[in-house]
């Protein structure tokens, strides 16, 4: 077991490496510097730029900026954001909860409704429920989620009224920021109703976020529950004479979960990656709009840290479930 | 089981609860279109910026009437201007505080010392506060004021003297724009003390009518009136909060939702279901911007008069408005909008006439088929909301006189930058009004001095450009207006721009929401602004 995790680890550095090259080239590869990204269609003054571009140490030759950069990441510093002037670091753990409390929400949302749906539809083969859970989440997949966030908003918070068109609390409540986390946030604080306020801000971009991780979740329980109950052992168990609900939960349920489990691994990047549009939508202050907004001011720092942490994030969470599946599957943590 | 249950009812009540916005008075809620980048206004040049730093919480010696291009005193009270033209002396108004926050409290009331400080903190690179905090003054610099104030000194406690190098008709214009805010000169001095320069971009102190409260991040500003205000009426809430929404679309249902007051820039699709909302209103000015075409003079075959005349007449300009603008815009007949003094109102277009283009081409000597390139930007802009379908529907208007416009663009950054090189043939661009002076307009976008610049046709007349920069050296109106009405003339005699549209600016808000004024320059300032 440690040989396999050291040889896991050691694909790391180069990854880490690979990522750091490639958001600092693909960023300065698009057209135009911050201070003219600022200028508009203004005049930029000569003087004024070469000033500016010296205090941003980015008048050095790029292989330079490029040491530069990763001599500062080893001393542990991740620069300071060219627009804002605060540091990448903090800009980035202040706005991070808001992205893990909403992927969270969609993970949850869709785990939950996922597996279910998914294992209803294997044990119904063929039903009308069958048919309709997998036409429904094959549109779930396809769904954009711009469309699908503006319709979900027009209905629910427009026309009915239920559900906070956007943000993650009504502004009328002035709730401190302790942990970040919202619904902590809220509970903390003395503000009557606030919790509740928060949960209710949350469900819509929860529901939207959490679309196309459930479609996949859906479809992936439903064929490994359906290999499943075709094995052998579950024959054999049913044979013996055991309660079906004995049979699915306890023998056919937690063999199916094995690739069910990659599959939730695999959608913290989806996660992640929906969060841009999810939060764009429903002006949810996280780390996706500020990745965004970055890009188009050609915020260098905030782009190449912003996205190196999250890749962080992604690699780790990726690590986590390979080691699991190792503790899970023998098979896999002996292979050379 | 239980749980389940009890979450479904706490949902249930919690979905019920109507949103607590509606009840409060004394609270204006602003639906903005993004986060200021900071809180120190020197340092930026967007309006997004603006209305969150200077429009709140700070003053300028001069300011904008409301709804209007004017400046008026403010912090000053008056201004003399000298013989020669080169010499302003402000009186500083008595007894305006700055504000008392939790991370500072005054023991001093505004005097010139905050007036010298503002001004040499972007004149000298040497002062210790700079050197301490090193930024640049982008607009400043812009405006030209770096290169002509010579001197800002203190005469007394309540009097400040400017001196010019030459004599700039639009001096206090420009100091009424929003870069121009003033600092309080004890707290930079406190900052420095404390090593903490920096947060002069994070935690403002002004004397505006606002005061600042809690930045959370992407999300919420949060300001409260202020209660030691010198003009107290102009403040008319308890607490002003900015709720930031980019989608365009978003910020509408939550105005229509009753989450926000106030909001801006609807895109054109909303516009008829705001107007019919019963709850809101939606007031409308003609823009003070310009969406217009540039001809690169330097590039054949724009080098030819005849060839700029022909293209300028085969417009088909209503049909561009129609749809580009659906009908928020108006048909633009000069170089700057008709909103701005000195404007001539007997200047009118040469007609439609693909047949005369036609026959004007042909006496230049133009091959039919020639092409040329049109460069559309890729971006939505207040003055052009789709330049892409402008610069086709132009494609077609040319080919129907045998011109063949092939459409270019780059990513923003790069489309200004090769603008600025002069690769186009003809281009797409516009303006947006600065200082509510007219050579803000005819100087700055058709001026010799620019044709490096946001000249964009790199047009140098002489016989304009003399009339441009004498209109700049006088100081009175009647003057610089024949100037300028005479320049307005040459321009469009020689025509190195076609002007398309100024576009209407559209302000939804709550019936509730009183004394709101659209500002010209898209500001979007809450002083003197209540509700029912």
């Amino acid at each position: 077991m440690l040989s396999f995790i050291a040889r896991r680890l050691a694909l790391l550095i180069p990854t880490f490496f690979g990522i750091t090259l490639l958001t600092f080239a693909l960023i300065r590869l698009i057209p135009g510097d911050p201070v003219e990204v600022m200028m508009g269609e203004r005049r930029v003054d000569p003087e004024l730029h070469a000033q500016a571009m010296e205090r941003l140490g980015l008048n050095k030759p790029l292989y330079q900026q490029y040491f530069d950069y990763i001599g500062q990441l080893a001393s542990g510093n991740l620069g300071e954001s060219l627009r804002t002037r605060t540091s990448v670091w903090n800009e980035f753990t202040t706005l991070f909860p808001a992205t893990l409390e909403l992927a969270f929400g969609a993970l949850i949302f869709a785990g939950t409704f996922g597996l279910l749906a998914g294992m209803i539809a294997a044990l119904k083969r063929g039903s009308l429920f069958d048919h309709g859970v997998m036409g429904i989440s094959l549109t779930g997949y396809s769904m954009p989620i711009f469309w699908w966030g503006l319709i979900l908003i027009m209905l629910f918070s427009v026309n009915l009224g239920w559900t906070p068109v956007s943000g993650r609390l009504d502004l009328l409540y002035d709730v401190p920021p302790v942990t970040g986390f919202m619904l902590i946030d809220t509970l903390l604080s003395e503000e009557e109703g606030a919790f509740l306020d928060a949960l209710r801000h949350l469900i819509l971009p929860a529901i939207v976020l959490g679309t196309i991780p459930l479609a996949v979740i859906a479809r992936m329980t439903r064929s490994a529950m359906l290999e499943v109950l075709r094995e052998d052992y579950v024959r054999t168990a049913r044979a013996k004479g055991l309660s079906p609900t004995r049979v699915v939960v306890v023998h056919a349920l937690r063999n199916a979960l094995i690739p069910v489990i990659t599959v939730f691994g695999l959608q913290v990047g989806t996660l992640l990656a929906g969060a841009v549009l999810t939060e764009t939508i429903f002006a949810w202050p996280g780390i996706g709009k500020w990745l965004i907004e970055s890009i188009g001011a050609r915020d260098y720092p905030v782009v190449q840290n912003g996205i190196l942490l999250v890749a962080c994030l992604v690699i780790l969470v990726n690590f986590t479930v390979d080691i699991l599946y190792g503790l899970i599957n023998p098979r896999i943590r002996h292979q050379r | 089981m239980r749980k389940t249950a009890l979450i479904t009812a706490l949902l249930a009540t919690g979905l019920i609860t109507a949103s607590p916005l509606a009840s409060a008075a004394g609270t204006l809620v602003y639906c903005s279109e993004g986060s200021p980048a900071g809180f120190d206004p020197g340092q930026y040049t967007t309006g997004t910026d603006f209305d969150a730093n200077s429009e709140t919480i700070f003053n300028r010696l001069a300011e904008f009437e409301k709804g209007g291009t004017k400046a008026q005193p403010s912090l000053a009270t008056s201004w003399d201007i000298s013989e020669d033209g080169k010499t302003y002396t402000f009186h500083l108004r008595e007894g305006v505080k700055f504000h008392t926050t939790d991370y500072f409290t005054p023991t001093r009331d505004f005097n010139a010392d905050d007036v010298v400080f503002t001004f040499q903190r972007m004149l000298d690179k040497d002062l210790p506060f700079r050197k301490a905090y090193p930024t640049e003054f982008p607009y400043f610099t812009d405006m030209g004021l770096d290169a002509n104030i010579a001197k800002v000194e203190k005469v007394d406690d309540k009097t400040v003297r400017f001196v010019l190098n030459e004599v700039d008709a639009a001096f206090v214009q420009n100091l009424a724009m929003n870069f121009a805010a003033i600092h309080s000169a004890e707290y930079a001095d406190t900052l420095l003390k404390n090593g903490k320069a920096a947060e002069i971009n994070q935690k403002p102190i002004g004397t505006g009518p606002f005061v600042f409260s809690r930045y959370q991040k992407d999300a919420v500003i949060r300001f409260k009136g202020n209660p030691n205000y010198w003009d107290p009426d102009k403040v008319k809430v308890d607490n002003l909060l900015f709720s930031i929404n980019t989608d365009a679309s978003v910020r509408i249902q939550k105005l229509k939702a009753g989450e926000c007051d106030i909001t801006l820039n609807p895109r054109p699709a909303d516009l008829k279901s705001l107007q019919a909302d019963s709850k809101l209103n939606v007031p409308t000015q003609p823009g003070y911007n310009l969406g217009y075409i540039a001809y690169n003079v330097t590039r054949p075959p724009f080098d030819k008069l005849e060839v700029r005349q022909a293209l300028d007449m085969a417009i088909n300009k209503d049909a561009i408005i129609d749809a580009v603008y659906q009908g928020a815009g108006q048909k633009a007949v000069n170089g700057m909008p008709p909103t701005q003094w000195s404007y001539d109102k007997g200047i009118t277009d040469a007609p439609y006439d693909p047949a005369k283009a036609r026959e004007l081409l042909q006496k230049a000597g133009i091959k039919e088929g020639t092409e040329i390139t049109l460069w559309a930007m890729p971006v939505q802009r207040p003055y052009n909301p789709n330049a892409r379908l402008m610069a086709e529907m132009l494609q077609n208007d040319w080919s129907k006189v045998g011109i063949k416009a092939r459409i270019v663009s780059y990513e923003w950054g790069e489309y200004i930058k090769r603008a600025h090189n002069g690769e186009h043939d003809a281009m797409l661009i516009g303006w947006t009004g600065d200082n509510g002076d007219p050579d803000n307009w005819l100087g700055t976008l058709y001026g010799c001095a620019a044709v490096d610049g946001n000249n964009f046709s790199k047009w140098c007349d002489k016989e304009y450009d003399d009339l441009v920069v004498a209109a700049k050296r006088t100081t009175d109106q009647a003057e610089r207006t024949a100037f300028y009405e005479k320049a307005q003339a040459v321009l469009k005699r020689e025509v190195p721009i076609t002007p398309i549209a100024h576009s209407t600016v559209y302000q939804p808000m709550s019936k509730t929401v009183q004394g709101f004024q659209i500002s010209p320059f898209g500001r979007n300032s809450f002083i003197g602004v209540g509700k029912d």
